[in-house]
């Protein structure tokens, strides 16, 4: 064969290819300016945030640009006595600076993130300084308080020299840079989110499963039956995703409390002891029950629909072939629900994995996942750096996992309708 | 060996799924060992459901199946040992060829060397030799129908079904395919039931053929059989072309009878009447009914061509005869000249043996 290949001309003399860019160029801008809005509302609404987000979470110009003079001073010293007078004496212009601009209360809110008990040093050193004198600051300074006599405080504020940090990053996996710049774990009792990281791939691996299991016959059943009564069984699955998330998870407070419908029915029936009803709510339990009845849907419907284009006549060749129902099921049709299996695990698992108001509301304090904690830091302590380092943690938690799903199925293997 | 002649029995079978309609009607029904039996008739007339029954997916309400003289009610379907090849062919799109053909060989726990020697054989005898691997996704509809048909056979069973498994084939692969079927079955002896609502499928391939109206077998006979000697209006309407009159006996005897349409009167061959007076319907095949015969027949009349078409190999005429518009001749386009344009008239004939009396409709 030869290699050459040829070159096709209209005729007109025209190369073809280019007569055929030609032709579709006007539908190809037409196709992009449909686009163009969703297109522009995806790069605001997605693209932008998250790019803020992964800014936010390593960006650290803010103590940087409140204490330019000290962390020039601070260059010099290496870090291992306390730091000369130099350093003291830019420390004190610096935050005098800011004292009148009335913007200090910031330093105190970010370097106690650092390390605590800065806020109450800071604030007494405001109001120690307006006596203070000339020349000598290190000696003054120390006087207002013992603490910043401590080298501790003074490498805390070094620390925040650079523009960028990852120190957020390492917060979430409860460890933190120590004062020889190796990273290392906090002690025992403050691994607080390390719990919560575990916590959160085991419910959402948990209630992926119990929704599978639970979901699998429902969609068999929804595509089998006959239409009437499919009908109505799939207006059942539908409901509670018309009602309002808040009140349903409302209603399985009411559910599940300790002097609710559920322990009263297991004290009728004598399950349980009038004395020791179970705690079905703030804890784990209560997570379980709710996330698995709020995501169920979403495992149901792409099952169903891949069910519903499973033709009957397969478990029929099945079974007339010599298969038990048990073997028609397990090879024939298992396995071509496959693609609905995945995609709807993989929807659930992380749905799941970010979920929030049901076990802020269900949770308790053994109920609560990681996104609970990012909504925290958000609203309460107002970091939101650290907030944004978790949230992309959790976001690369979820494409990880899409990408072994990737490996393991194939994303073409997908089917949500 | 003798072969048995009931292999497969329906014994009064009564099928209902509502309780209130009865979709086969107290079926009896032999089926010898070998034989190519076709069960045809249009759609809803209860055909498939007896399959199904056979097959194991539905209960005969009322009535027993047997299969070699044991009964099957209670057998469930994997256990009866029937191959089935369905509508869809229902191939299982997740296993290759091969997969697929071994399939009823694993469950029977056969081994490995005995399945390939099988699944080789299943497959060079629908010649897919090489095909092993393809999934069916990769196969056109003829490979598919044909991997359907192995798959059924590869297992040795003593009955394969056939559920419509050309309907979605395009004409000439159908034609093909019929022959193919036929052959395999000469040539292995694989007793075979076969559904379909197509008339020139089950005349080609089929020793017998069962044909179904209304839940009940109108007529289980030959294919020749069948075409030539229907025994009730349906079948002669539902097999072939056929001409109609309606009319009332006026006299019978001598095996013949004369039937006094609403013009004239027609020489007919009593089949479903009984006497004087019996309102009847005249069956006439179009072939059977000639222009200026050489030899003399019992019924001669004048028609006036209404309609003229032509069909290759010969021209359907459509004739005004005995106050019937829709009279239908077939005339074999040969060098013989006759005069056949639109509003001429002409002579035509026909036996009075072709005339059959049959059941009014």
């Amino acid at each position: 064969m030869s290699s050459e290949t040829k070159q096709i001309l209209t005729t007109d003399g025209i190369p073809l290819e280019v007569s055929l860019k030609k032709a579709e160029k006007k539908n190809k801008i037409k196709a992009f300016l449909l686009v163009a809005p969703l297109l522009l509302f995806l790069i605001i609404t997605y693209i932008f945030p998250i790019g803020e987000m992964l800014f936010r979470s390593v960006d650290d110009r803010m103590v940087t640009n409140m204490l330019p003079k000290t962390f020039k001073a601070m260059e010099k010293w290496d870090g291992k006595e306390l730091p000369p007078e130099e350093v003291f004496e830019a420390f004190y212009l610096d935050y005098k600076f800011l004292v009148e601009k009335k913007t200090f209360g910031k330093l105190a809110t970010q370097l106690n993130y650092e390390k605590n008990g800065f806020k109450s040093i800071l604030k007494k050193l405001q109001r120690k300084m307006k006596k203070f004198e000339q020349g000598n600051y290190k000696e003054q300074i120390m006087n207002v308080h013992k603490r910043w006599a401590n080298v501790e405080y003074w490498r805390a504020i070094k620390r925040r020299a650079p523009d960028i940090t990852y120190s957020k990053y390492l917060k979430a996996m409860d460890m933190y840079e120590n004062e020889d710049g190796k990273i290392s774990q906090v002690s025992e009792d403050r691994r607080v989110h390390r719990i919560l990281w575990l916590r959160t791939l085991e419910i959402a691996f948990f209630v992926t499963i119990l929704c599978f299991l639970m979901a699998y016959p429902i969609a068999h059943l929804l595509a089998t039956l006959p239409m009437k009564y499919s009908n109505l069984l799939m207006i059942c699955v539908l409901l509670p995703f018309w009602t309002s998330l808040l009140v349903r998870t409302a209603s399985w407070m009411i559910l599940l409390q300790q002097q609710g419908i559920v322990n009263d029915f297991f004290v009728w029936i004598g399950l349980v002891g009038e004395e020791n009803r179970p705690e079905m709510m703030y804890n784990k339990t209560g997570t379980y029950v709710a996330m698995t009845q709020i995501l169920l849907p979403f495992m149901v419907l792409p099952l169903y629909s891949v069910m519903k284009t499973i033709s009957p006549s397969l478990m029929r060749a099945g079974k007339s072939l010599g298969g038990t129902p048990f073997v028609a099921f397990w090879k024939v049709y298992f396995p071509l629900t496959i693609p609905g299996i995945g995609a709807g695990c993989l929807l659930v698992f992380i749905l799941a994995i970010g979920y929030y108001i049901t076990p802020a509301l269900v949770g308790g304090a053994s109920g609560t996942l990681i996104s609970n904690q990012i909504a925290f830091h958000m609203k309460s302590t107002l970091d939101w750096s650290f907030a944004s380092a978790m949230g992309l943690m959790l976001l690369t938690g979820v494409l990880v996992i899409y990408w072994i799903y990737n490996k393991l199925v194939g994303v073409d293997n997908i089917k949500l309708g | 060996m003798s072969k048995n002649s009931e292999f497969v029995k329906f014994d009064k079978v009564d099928k209902s799924y509502d309780g209130k309609v009865l979709v086969v009607k107290d079926l009896n029904l032999d089926i010898s060992e070998g034989e190519f039996i076709t069960m045809l008739g249009p759609s809803g007339s209860g055909k498939t459901t007896c399959l199904m029954m056979l097959a194991g997916f539905e209960t005969p309400t009322n009535g027993e199946i047997y299969l070699d003289s044991n009964p099957i009610s209670n057998i469930p379907p994997h256990k009866r040992g029937i191959g089935m090849v369905f509508q869809n062919y229902a191939l299982f799109p997740h296993m290759t060829v091969y997969e697929n053909l071994a399939f009823p060989l694993k469950v029977r726990k056969v081994s490995k060397d005995e399945i390939d020697k099988k699944v080789d054989k299943a497959l060079s005898m629908v010649s897919l030799t090489g095909f092993e691997n393809r999934m069916p996704g990769q196969l056109s509809g003829g490979q598919q129908q044909r991997v359907a048909v192995a798959r059924a056979l590869v297992f040795d069973p003593a009955v394969v079904l056939m559920d419509e498994p050309l309907g979605a084939l395009d004409k000439n692969l159908r034609e093909s395919m019929q022959y193919e079927i036929k052959h395999i079955h000469e040539s292995i002896g694989v007793t075979v039931v076969y559904v379909t609502h197509d008339q020139g499928e089950a005349l080609t391939m089929s020793n017998r053929i069962a044909v179904f109206n209304d839940g009940k077998v109108q007529q289980l006979s030959s294919p020749d059989k069948l075409y030539e000697e229907p025994v009730n209006s349906f079948v002669a309407e539902f097999i072939g072309e056929n001409n109609t009159f309606q009319g009332e006996v006026s006299d019978i005897s001598n095996g013949k009878c004369k039937v006094k349409l609403k013009e004239g009167e027609i020489v007919a061959n009593p089949i479903n009447v009984k006497a004087k007076g019996d309102k009847t319907t005249v069956s006439i095949r179009p072939e059977r009914a000639l222009i200026n015969p050489s030899q003399k027949m019992d019924n001669n009349y004048k028609g006036k061509i209404e309609e003229v078409i032509y069909h290759g190999d010969h021209t359907r005429v459509r004739l005004n005869v005995l106050g019937n518009p829709e009279f239908i001749l077939k005339v074999p386009n040969s060098s013989q000249n006759i005069d056949i344009k639109l509003g001429n008239t002409i002579n035509i004939s026909w036996n009075s043996t072709d005339a059959r009396a049959l059941d009014p409709k």
